[in-house]
C-alpha cells in the first residue's frame, strides 16, 4: 500500500508498521494550513483539565466563542458544587480589544466575587488576551488580594501551542495553587489519581477500586474535585496517571516539589485495569493490600470475562480503527479490541508524542497505519483501504464514521457511558457490539448485517 | 440597524446589577455563522483564517446539532503568524484546499485574531488570483467575522452579504423571488421549499442547507453534498423581483445590498412558525408573484386551527419564558401569543434595538432583553416564575433546577437527536410545534402526578 498523500507535507506524519523504518516520522507540531484538522487549541487543553474542579469559577478572558464552546464541555459529573457547569465569559468587545480588557477583567471578578463568593477562580487567557497584550497575572494578583481567594490565572493563549500546551498551562496553574497550601504529613496508604476527569461517573469507579484495595484517595486531578479536596493533594503517599498526555507533567513536579512518585496507569481493558492494580499494590508493599487487590481483581474479573467472551464471539475478526487525543489511549484501546478478538489497522492520535508512537509501532501488527494528526480525507483513505469496521474516536470522527458505513464508538467527551475499569470493559464491549452489530446496517446501501 | 457594544446598552436595557461579566451566554461568535452560511453554499469548502482551535471548536457544534460531517478547514495560526502575520499561511491553506478538497467555493471568514494582527484576506486572494494560483472556476469569496462584534447570527449574516456582494449581477429580470432564511434547519428549508412548489413560485434561496445537512444515508462519503445554493444562483439574485427576508438580524444586510447594487426590493418578515407569522409569509409570496393561495394551504392552514383548538385547554393560562437566538425567539412570541401562552421573558445574546422594539411592541408585558444571558433568566425565575421554557439545550439546567418543561427550539440543540429533519415552519411545521407543545405539558403532567391522580383521558 502506498503511503501517499494529497497534501505532500502531510506524509512525515504517517508511517506503517513494517515499512519505512528509518523515515522521519513527525508529531507534536502545528496542523498544516488548509487541512481540516480536528485539533484544539491551547485554551481548550487548560480548560478540559481544570474544568472539573467543581466549586471554582472558570472566568474565560476573551470573546464569547471561546467560553460559548467550551460551556459544560465534558460530561464530567460532581458529587457537590454544580458551579463550574456555568459558562463566564469577559466577553471582549471590540473596544475592549482596542483600549485593553484589564479593567473589564477585573471588574468581572468584582462582580463574580459580590455574587458567588467563591474561594477560587480561574482566569483563562485567551487568543484575543495573549494578542492584545493584558496582563491577567497581574489583575489576577490583584483580585485575590482584594478579596483574599485565589484567583488563578491560566496562560492559555490559543496559537502558543496545541492542546498539549493547555494541559501544561493548566498543570502550572494547579501547581502554583497548591504551592500556596500547607504541605502536609505524607499518610502511607494514599494515593492521588491524576488524569481522570470523571467523564460519565470514571474517577468513581476507580476511586471505589482503590478503596477496596484498603488505599485513601487524597485527590483526584481532577474529576469530581474541589477547592478542600485540592489541598489535600501534599499528603499522598503516591500519584498515579491515567491520562498521561494531560497529567504527566503535573505527577513529575509533584515528585520534583512534593517528593511523590508516581506511575503510569491504564484502566482501560481487563489486561491493562489488572495489571495497573497490581502495579499500585506493589508500590505500597503492603501485605493486606495485596490480598484485597487480588481479591478484587479476581472477583471483578470473573464478573466481567464472560460477558465479555460472549461479545467477542460475535466480533472476533473484525477490524477496528482508532483515532483519539492521546497516545497512551490508543495503546490501552489496541489492547482492549484484542480483549474482543478485533485487530486495530488504523492508529491515529491528535496530539501523541514521540515515545508513545514508538510505543504504539512497537505493539501494533504488522502493515498497521499510524499516523498523526489525521485530517478526515486521510482517516477515510485509510479506513476504506485497511477495511476497517469500527472507528473508536471523538465527536468530530462520528458522523464521517456512519456515512461511510463504519460503526463508531465515542471515547471522548460524548461517551454515553463509563469505559474505565471491569465495568467499563463490559460498557465497551456492549457498545461495540451494539454500534457494530446494529441491525440498521442492513438498510446502509449495499450494507450486510455485519455480525450475522 | 444599530448594533451597540455590551457595556454601553447594558446601562438603558438591563435592569440586572451585573455591568460586565456575561454568565451562561446566549450567543457564539460570528466564525460560527459565518461557516453555516458557507455549508449552504453548494460544493463550498468554508474556510477559518485564525488558530486551529477555532475550527476545532465551531466543527465540534455543529457537529453536535446537525449531527452530520462538518468540513471546515483552518489556517493553522502559531505564534508565528501572530507576530508575522498570517498571509503566508492563508496561501499555503489555499493551495491545499485547492488540491485535496477540490472546492467549487471557498468561503473565508476570519476570527479574532487574524482581524486583530490585521491580515488583507481580500487583497491576498486578488494576488493569488492574478498569479494564477486560484483557477478560474474555483469561487473564492471572504468577510470579516471578528469574535469580539457581534454574535454567530452577525457571522452569518456578514457571509451571506458578501456572497451576494461578490457574486450578485444584474442582466434581466427572473421572474424569481429571493429567499434568506436565517438559521433554520434542513427539515425547515424542505418545507420552504415545499410550500414554494405547491404555490408555483421560482426562489432562489440562499444559503439553502437542505440536502447537506440531512443528506440521506447511502454508505458512501461525499465532501460536498448535492444541496446549498449554487455560484449561477447567486448570481442571478440581482435579477428577481424581491427579497423576502426571514428573520431580520440574520438576514437584512444582504438584502440591503441587493437594494443597494441592483435596486431589488426587500421585505423583512418574522420567521414563518406560528399561524400568524405563516399567514404573513404566504400572503406575502401570494402579493409579490401575484399567484393565488393554493387550496392545499388553505386545508393544512384549516388542519392547524383544528389542531390549536383540540388541544388549547391544555396550555390555557401557561407562562412562558423564550430564549436563543434573536430571530426565532421573535417568532416563537408570535406562536405563543397565538396559541394564548403568556410569555414573560423574551431573551437573547444577539444586541439589537430594533429587535427589542419589534419583541416589545409583541409581548408588552414581558421582560425583553437582546443583551442578555441565562443566568440572568435563572436570577428573574426566583422572582417571578413561568411553566414551560422553550429555548435551546443550555435550558435543561434550569428546566432541572425550576422543574419545568423545556421545548427544544433553535440553536444549539446538543441533547436530542433527529429535531433538523422535522420542521416547525409553514403549517405543517407549526402543526407539529402544536403537537409537541400541547403533549410535553401533559407528558409533563403525567411525569408529575401522584399515582391516585394520575388521569387516564387528558
Amino acid at each position: 500500500m502506498e503511503l501517499r498523500l494529497d497534501i505532500p507535507e502531510r506524509e512525515k506524519f504517517i508511517k506503517m508498521k513494517g515499512k519505512h523504518h528509518k523515515k522521519e516520522f513527525i508529531c507534536n507540531t502545528d496542523s498544516v494550513a488548509g487541512s481540516v484538522s480536528q485539533r484544539a487549541c491551547v485554551y481548550s487543553g487548560a480548560r478540559v483539565v481544570l474544568n472539573p474542579i467543581e466549586d471554582a469559577v472558570h472566568l474565560v478572558h476573551g470573546p464569547i466563542g471561546c467560553a460559548s464552546y467550551t460551556w459544560d464541555i465534558r460530561g464530567s459529573l460532581s458529587s457537590g458544587s454544580e458551579l463550574f457547569r456555568n459558562s463566564f465569559s469577559s466577553d471582549l468587545k471590540e473596544s475592549d480589544v482596542i483600549f485593553g480588557g484589564e479593567e473589564k477583567l477585573s471588574k468581572c471578578i468584582d462582580e463574580i466575587y459580590e455574587k458567588y463568593k467563591p474561594k477560587l477562580i480561574f482566569v483563562y487567557s485567551t487568543c484575543i488576551a495573549g494578542v492584545i497584550g493584558d496582563d491577567i497575572k497581574a489583575v489576577c494578583k490583584e483580585s485575590s488580594k482584594k478579596y483574599n481567594i485565589y484567583v488563578v490565572p491560566v496562560e492559555s493563549s490559543g496559537f502558543v501551542g496545541n492542546k498539549a500546551a493547555g494541559y501544561k498551562a493548566a498543570c502550572n496553574s494547579l501547581l502554583d495553587l497548591i504551592k500556596e497550601f500547607p504541605v502536609l504529613k505524607k499518610e502511607p496508604l494514599s494515593i492521588n489519581y491524576m488524569g481522570d476527569f470523571n467523564l460519565a461517573g470514571e474517577a468513581w469507579i476507580i476511586k471505589g477500586y482503590l478503596n477496596q484495595m484498603g488505599l485513601k484517595v487524597n485527590t483526584i486531578f481532577t474529576g469530581d474535585s474541589n477547592f478542600e479536596s485540592l489541598k489535600k493533594a501534599t499528603a499522598s503517599s503516591l500519584n498515579i496517571v491515567q491520562c498521561a498526555g494531560s497529567m504527566t507533567y503535573l505527577a513529575k513536579k509533584f515528585e520534583e516539589t512534593f517528593d511523590i512518585p508516581y506511575m503510569k496507569v491504564s484502566f482501560l481493558g481487563i489486561e491493562d485495569t489488572s495489571n495497573s492494580l497490581r502495579k499500585i499494590a506493589a508500590f505500597f508493599n503492603d501485605k493486606d493490600v495485596m490480598l484485597k487487590t487480588e481479591k478484587l481483581i479476581e472477583e471483578k474479573t470473573k464478573m466481567a470475562k464472560p460477558i465479555i467472551e460472549k461479545y467477542k464471539r460475535y466480533l472476533k475478526g473484525k477490524k477496528a480503527a482508532i483515532f483519539v487525543g492521546g497516545g497512551f489511549k490508543a495503546i490501552s484501546l489496541i489492547k482492549q479490541f484484542r480483549e474482543l478478538g478485533i485487530d486495530v489497522v488504523v492508529i491515529g492520535t491528535q496530539n501523541g508524542q514521540k515515545d508513545e508512537y514508538e510505543k504504539i509501532e512497537e505493539i501494533a501488527d504488522y502493515g498497521t497505519v499510524i499516523l498523526d494528526d489525521a485530517n478526515p480525507s486521510e482517516l477515510e483513505k485509510f479506513m476504506v483501504e485497511k477495511g476497517a469496521d469500527i472507528l473508536a474516536g471523538g465527536v468530530k470522527e462520528r458522523f464521517l464514521s456512519y456515512k461511510m458505513g463504519i460503526a463508531f464508538i465515542d471515547h471522548n467527551h460524548d461517551r454515553k457511558h463509563p469505559l474505565s475499569g471491569y465495568e467499563g470493559a463490559i460498557n465497551f464491549a456492549e457498545e461495540v457490539y451494539t454500534t457494530a452489530c446494529s441491525p440498521v446496517w442492513k438498510y446502509v446501501k449495499d450494507g450486510v448485517n455485519k455480525c450475522v | 440597524m444599530e448594533k451597540i457594544a455590551k457595556g454601553e446598552s447594558k446601562m438603558e436595557c438591563n435592569t440586572t446589577e451585573r455591568k460586565y461579566l456575561t454568565v451562561n451566554p446566549l450567543k457564539t461568535c460570528q466564525p460560527l455563522g459565518a461557516v453555516w452560511a458557507c455549508l449552504g453554499i453548494h460544493q463550498c469548502m468554508p474556510h477559518s483564517h485564525g488558530s486551529q482551535g477555532c475550527t476545532s471548536y465551531l466543527r465540534m457544534q455543529l457537529t453536535r446539532h446537525f449531527r452530520e460531517f462538518i468540513p471546515t478547514t483552518t489556517s493553522s495560526f502559531s505564534e508565528a503568524q501572530v507576530v508575522f502575520g498570517g498571509v503566508g499561511n492563508l496561501k499555503q491553506a489555499i493551495r491545499n484546499i485547492l488540491s485535496i478538497y477540490k472546492p467549487k467555493v471557498i468561503g473565508i471568514s476570519t476570527t479574532c485574531s487574524a482581524e486583530t494582527i490585521g491580515d488583507d484576506v481580500p487583497g491576498t486572494i486578488n494576488e493569488m488570483r492574478a498569479s494564477g494560483d486560484i483557477p478560474e472556476d474555483v469561487k473564492v469569496f471572504t468577510a470579516s467575522t471578528p469574535s469580539y462584534v457581534g454574535s454567530h447570527v452577525t457571522g452569518f449574516s456578514n457571509m451571506v452579504k458578501s456572497a451576494v456582494e461578490t457574486f450578485a449581477q444584474k442582466s434581466s429580470p427572473n421572474g424569481k423571488i429571493n429567499i434568506i432564511p436565517g438559521l433554520l434547519s434542513p427539515g425547515d428549508l424542505r418545507e420552504i421549499k415545499r410550500i414554494l412548489k405547491i404555490m408555483g413560485i421560482d426562489a432562489i434561496i440562499l444559503p439553502d442547507i437542505s440536502d447537506v445537512l440531512d443528506a440521506p444515508m447511502t454508505g458512501e462519503i461525499h465532501l460536498y453534498q448535492k444541496g446549498g445554493t449554487t455560484i449561477s444562483e447567486i448570481e442571478d439574485m440581482g435579477n428577481s423581483i424581491s427579497t423576502i427576508v426571514l428573520g431580520r438580524e440574520a438576514g437584512i444586510e444582504p438584502a440591503e445590498s441587493l437594494k443597494e447594487m441592483y435596486d431589488v426590493p426587500y421585505e423583512v418578515l418574522p420567521l414563518p412558525i406560528g399561524i400568524s407569522n405563516v399567514d404573513k409569509f404566504i400572503m406575502k409570496l401570494s402579493e409579490i408573484t401575484g399567484k393565488p393561495i393554493p387550496y392545499e394551504l388553505e386545508e393544512e392552514r384549516g388542519r392547524l386551527v383544528d389542531m390549536m383548538l383540540d388541544a388549547h385547554a391544555h396550555w390555557y393560562n401557561k407562562k412562558a419564558a423564550v430564549f436563543g437566538d434573536p430571530d426565532i425567539v421573535e417568532a416563537i412570541v408570535g406562536y405563543a401569543n397565538d396559541l394564548g401562552i403568556n410569555v414573560l421573558y423574551a431573551l437573547t445574546g444577539t444586541y439589537s434595538s430594533e429587535w427589542e422594539k419589534t419583541v416589545k411592541s409583541m409581548v408588552p408585558d414581558a421582560y425583553v432583553s437582546s443583551d442578555s444571558d441565562l443566568w440572568y433568566l435563572k436570577e428573574q425565575l426566583d422572582k417571578k416564575p413561568v411553566d414551560m421554557l422553550f429555548g435551546n439545550s443550555h435550558g435543561k439546567y434550569l428546566a432541572k433546577e425550576y422543574d419545568l418543561p423545556l421545548l427544544r427550539v433553535g440553536f444549539p440543540i446538543l441533547d436530542r437527536a433527529n429535531l433538523q429533519h422535522f420542521p416547525i415552519v409553514g403549517y405543517r411545521g407549526t402543526a407539529w410545534l402544536v403537537e409537541r407543545t400541547g403533549n410535553t405539558l401533559l407528558d409533563y403532567k403525567d411525569a408529575k402526578s401522584p399515582e391516585h391522580l394520575l388521569e387516564l383521558i387528558m
